[in-house]
Parts: structure tokens; sequence; C-alpha cells
């Protein structure tokens, strides 16, 4: 009973990270610029399917890929902020929300024009599978290792944000856009090359998430609540608030899935709505 | 924006913008439009199930428009509300009560119901927290009709849904001629009633609420009770569309409540044009006949052309098909001597 306790607070926490690293850029462009992005899983879709691809036809190992994933997404991000989103974000929320369904729907075609409907394959390199035994739990070596990057990345993103001058720019721009741009800070600039990290750290996840969250072309949809639950509740401005989220979020919906499987994804809708009468305005925090 | 951008801009919408109170007259190009879907019936009688199709569909719009078009409540899980209407109409009706107009009384009655409680929930935020209730909503209700496979038959769907004949006199044919001229009767009776609604003081109200919300206070409306009200009023039209299709298909899936019906259903909104009834119906149209079309080549490229249409008519064409008709005559009518 205790040990199935502690695997599924592993396996959430695992999850949870995940959602994490995909959805804080999500929280960005929401606190940043007030967009609805909708389309955000689709950059995260865009990284698992770079990674199968690079894995599957060129070749390149599993770890070297994630990088690629990275970079990918986040090019992806810059040329979509400039050309489109860029656009939108003086318009009202609900065309937001239509140009980001537009945008999902395209991609969601996309990729199953290129690479089938089907769940993707991952083939995760020797020492990533099997077990780990510690301290009388078997813990999957896959999510140790997934715990451990999302730990250094989620630390290294608090340093970048509260330590380096582009993080100030960030946060101060979260706070009063109007204000920042009248001290001089690129708010233009900062939103994009922010959007960028944030599509890219999505890729990102979505190439470690192959192998926990699957790969199809109707991921964008599939966990769209989940991005939009960890931003919601996890606030914006802040990594910590989403990374709080993200993990309460994960364990919730195992344990859900776990222990009440006949409710099923229930229990994350239920959720979702109890949040959002409790935070009416969010724990997102700022009223309109 | 500065104080002197501020002033002009005023300036130019009091130009351009004629405030006017509601003209509930029929005008002729009304009567045309209505005329329509009549000379179809005659002119096209092997696409009635169809047609049928876009009528019930038209009607889901219509609902959407209420709240979207006219009181600016954005929802992406107006499926929910169709899809209680659906399974109400189809449960009576599997259970040994086929009687196809009250099986549309309750059915408004349990949608509007839904409605009713769900928007006390949907009035507490902006429109973020809005969109994710409404999103939410709609996921427990598809999630709970899914578990639920003992009452709503799963994903299999219900089937075992047999209608009576209708006012005791037409039978439900497989041609889909009874289906088509009930469906138009029942659009066209809710449009009615609709269209006076929206032309009274209580629609041009919501219009306000639209435009300033945090304004409408001030001149004494309570804005709160009148975004209830028409939410429940589109839920209940919402639950009417439902279970038309439930009736006339005599079956209920589980997708009458999923997030893609609801996302279409804005997508049709838009775009035939929000807040004028007449764009929901030719959004309606447009979007079942372009997707009966399109799709039977591939539904693959249906969704990608649609995505495409829907980023390009919120880049360029703000208001739709109607809106830039109405653009386009305004243009040709100022340059007229």
């Amino acid at each position: 009973m205790l040990t199935s306790f502690a695997g599924v607070l592993f396996d959430g926490i695992a999850y949870g990270s995940l959602l994490f690293l995909i959805s804080v850029g999500l929280s960005v462009t929401m606190g940043l610029m007030n967009f609805i992005n909708l389309a955000h899983g689709a950059f995260a879709m865009l990284g698992g399917y770079l990674a199968v691809a690079l894995m599957n036809n060129a070749g390149v190992p599993f770890l070297a890929c994630l990088p690629l994933a990275f970079l990918g997404a986040a090019a992806a991000g810059v040329v979509l902020e400039r050309l489109l989103f860029r656009r939108l974000y003086e318009a009202s929320h609900l065309d937001q929300v239509l140009f980001s369904i537009g945008l999902t729907f395209m991609a969601i075609a996309g990729a199953s024009y290129v690479w089938g409907p089907g769940q993707q394959p991952v083939r995760l390199p020797d020492f990533l599978r099997g077990q780990v035994h510690a301290a009388g739990l078997d813990l999957g070596a896959y999510r140790l290792f997934l715990i451990a990057l999302v730990v250094a990345i989620a630390g290294a993103l608090g340093l970048f944000v509260a330590r380096t001058r582009f993080g100030a720019q960030v946060r101060a721009a979260v706070d009063d856009r109007h204000a920042a741009a009248g001290l001089g800070i690129h708010v233009d600039r900062v939103f994009c090359l922010t959007f960028a990290l944030g599509s890219g750290l999505a890729g990102l996840g979505g190439a470690l998430g192959i192998d926990v969250l699957g790969l199809d072309p109707v991921f964008p949809v599939k966990y769209l609540v989940y991005f939009l639950l960890v931003v919601t509740v996890g606030g914006t401005g802040t990594i910590k608030g989403p990374l709080v989220a993200a993990l309460l979020l994960g364990v919730f919906d195992v344990a859900g899935k776990y222990y009440v499987p006949q409710v099923g994804a229930f229990v994350i809708y239920t959720l979702m709505v109890l949040m959002l009468i409790l935070f009416p305005a969010g724990l997102y925090g700022r009223r309109a | 924006m500065s104080a002197q951008d501020r002033s002009a801009g005023l300036e130019r919408a009091a130009a351009t913008t004629i405030h006017r109170l509601p003209n509930a007259r029929w005008r002729r190009p009304e009567a045309l439009f209505w005329l329509l879907p009549v000379a179809a019936f005659f002119l096209f009688p092997g696409y009635l199930v169809l047609g049928s199709q876009v009528l019930i569909t038209g009607l889901f719009a219509v609902s959407l428009d209420l709240i979207l078009g006219y009181a600016g409540i954005v929802s992406l899980g107006h499926a929910a509300f169709f899809g209680v209407g659906a399974y109400t109409a189809g449960l009576l009706a599997a259970h040994g009560w086929g009687e196809p107009l009250s099986g549309l009384a309750a059915a408004a009655t349990a949608a509007g119901a839904a409605g009713f409680a769900a928007s006390f929930l949907v009035m507490r935020g902006q429109d973020l927290a809005r969109l994710m209730v409404t999103l939410g909503i709609g996921l427990m209700l598809y999630e709970a009709a899914n578990r639920a496979a003992f009452v709503t038959g799963g994903v299999d769907g219900l089937s075992g849904v047999t209608m009576w004949k209708l006012l005791g006199l037409f039978e439900f044919d497989l041609g889909g001629r009874t289906a088509y001229l009930y469906g138009l009767a029942v659009l066209f009776a809710i449009f009615v009633l609709l269209r006076r609604l929206v032309n009274s003081p209580f629609g041009l109200s919501l219009r306000g609420i639209r435009e300033g919300g945090r304004r409408m206070p001030a001149i004494g409306a309570s804005v709160r009770r009148r975004e209830i009200a028409i939410f429940t009023v589109s839920a209940a039209v919402a639950g009417v569309a439902g279970a038309l299709l439930a009736q006339t298909t005599q079956f209920v899936g589980l997708d009458t409540l999923g997030f893609q019906r609801s996302a279409e259903l804005l997508i049709m909104l838009v775009l035939g044009g929000a807040g004028r009834l007449y764009g929901a119906l030719i959004g309606a149209a447009a979007f079942i006949l372009a997707q009966d079309y399109l799709s039977g080549m591939n539904p693959v490229y249906w969704q990608f052309w649609i995505g495409l249409l829907l980023v390009a008519v919120v880049l360029f064409a703000r208001g739709g098909i109607l809106g830039g008709l109405s653009a386009a005559t305004r243009r040709i009518a100022g340059r007229a001597p």
C-alpha cells in the first residue's frame, strides 16, 4: 500500500515535471502579452515529431535529438510569432482563441499528413530503460532521468529569470507592459525571445514525453486542458507557480487514474472547474 | 493610446456607427432568405438528409450567437447543452415515449436547467476563466456520458431511439422529408421568437453588455441577471437543436458532446458573422455543405483548410460573410451620389 503510494507519487512527479516543461512557456505568453494561445501544444507536438524523425530517419541518438527538438520548436516559435501571433496581441480574446484553434487544426492535419494518424514509437537508449532500485522502490530509470532534467532546467530558468538582465526585463514586462516600455525596454523583442524560449521548452517537453504522454496528431487537443490548468492554477511571472501547479496536477491525475480508474479523466476536469470557481480570476491573479 | 487618439477614435466611431433603436419589421431580403430552404425542399429531394443537418446545425449556431454575438460571452463548451438535449430526447424515445414535440420540450427544459446552473459558474470570471469553465463543463459532461455507458451507451452511442408519428400524422421516412420539414418548422418558429427577443429592449441591453459591461450598471441594468437569462435561453435552444438531431437521426453519439463540435460551432458563427442571427444560419450552411463536399475527398485536408480559413478570417475578414457583405454594400452606397 505504502510502496504503491510512493510509486504513484513518483510517477505523478515525473508526469508533472513534463507538464511543467511544456506549459511554462504558455504561462509566460499569457502573462506577458495576455494572449490566449490554445495552439501551444502544437509546439510540443512538433518537438516530439522532430525527435522521432531524427531518430528513425537520420539515426541521431536520443540524447542529441533533445536539443535539436528544442531548437526546431524555438525556430518555429520565432517565425510564427513574427508573422502571425504579433498581429493579434491587441485583438480580442475571442479572436485569439479562434486564431489559435485554427493553427491547432492545421497542425493536427499537417502532422497526420506527414506522419500518419497512429502513435509514434520511441526507442530509448539502453541506459534509460529498466528499473533502478532505490530505498526499497523500483523506480523507472527514464522517469528518474526526466525528473532530474526538469529539476535542472527549472533551476536554470529560475536563476535566469531572477538574476539576469533579460530575466528582469521579462518580469518588468509581465508586471506592467506599458511602464516597462516607457523605461526603454524593448517589450516587443523581449516577447519574441520569450515566446521562442517557451516554444523551445515545449518542443523539448514533447520530445521527452513521447514515452510518457504518447505522440499522435491529436496531441495538442488531448492535453490542452492540462496546459491551461497549469497556467490558471500556477499564475504568471514566476517559475515556481507553474512548477507547483504542474506537480500537483501530475500527482492528482496519476493517483486518480490509479485508484479510481472507473471515473477516469473526470478527476482532472472536476479539479479544473473547482479551481476556477474557488479562484474566479484564477491564481493567475490579474483582474481585467 | 493617448487621449488625442482616443477622442479621434470616438469621433470616428460616432461618425460611422448609427445608433438606432431596433427595428423589428421584417424586410424583404429576409423573406427571400426563408424561401431558400423551402425551395431547396422541392429542388433537391435527394439531399434532404443533408438539408436537415444544415437546419439543425443552423439552430445550434443561432443559440451560440445569442451569447457570443449579442452578449459577448465566449464559450468553448456549448456542445454540452446540445448533448444534454440530444440525450434527453434520445433517452425519452428509447424508453418508450417517442412523441416528438413533447420530446423537444423536455430537451429544452433539461438543457435550459443545465444552462441555468452552469451560468452561475460561467459568469464569475472574465474571458479566460469563462473559456476554461465552459471547456471544463463540456469535457466533464463528455466524460460523464462516456463513463455512464449503462445509460448512454457510451462510445457505441444510444441506439433504439424510435419516434412516433409527428403530430400523429407524419411518419419519419428514410428520405428525410418529414425530418426536413419538421426541422425547418422548428427552426423558423424559434428564430421568430429569438428575432423578437434580440430586437427587444432586453436584446439591446445585451449589446450594451457586450460593448461595455462595466458601464451598464450605471444606467441601472443588472449585467449578471441579463447574462444568466440569455445563457439559459441559449442553452435551451441548443438543447432543442440536439433533440432535433436525436429525433431525426434516431441515434445519439458521444460526439454530440465533443470538443470538436463546440470548436466547429465557433468557426461557423465567425465564418457567417456573429451578432446578426442570419450570420449563424449562413455560416452553418456554408460549413456543412463545404464539409460534405470536401471531406468526401479526405477528412484530413478538410481539417487543414478549415484551420487555414479560420486564421485568415481572424486576420483579414473580421465579421465573416455577412460582415463583409454589409461592408461592401456600405461602400457601394457611400460611393453612389
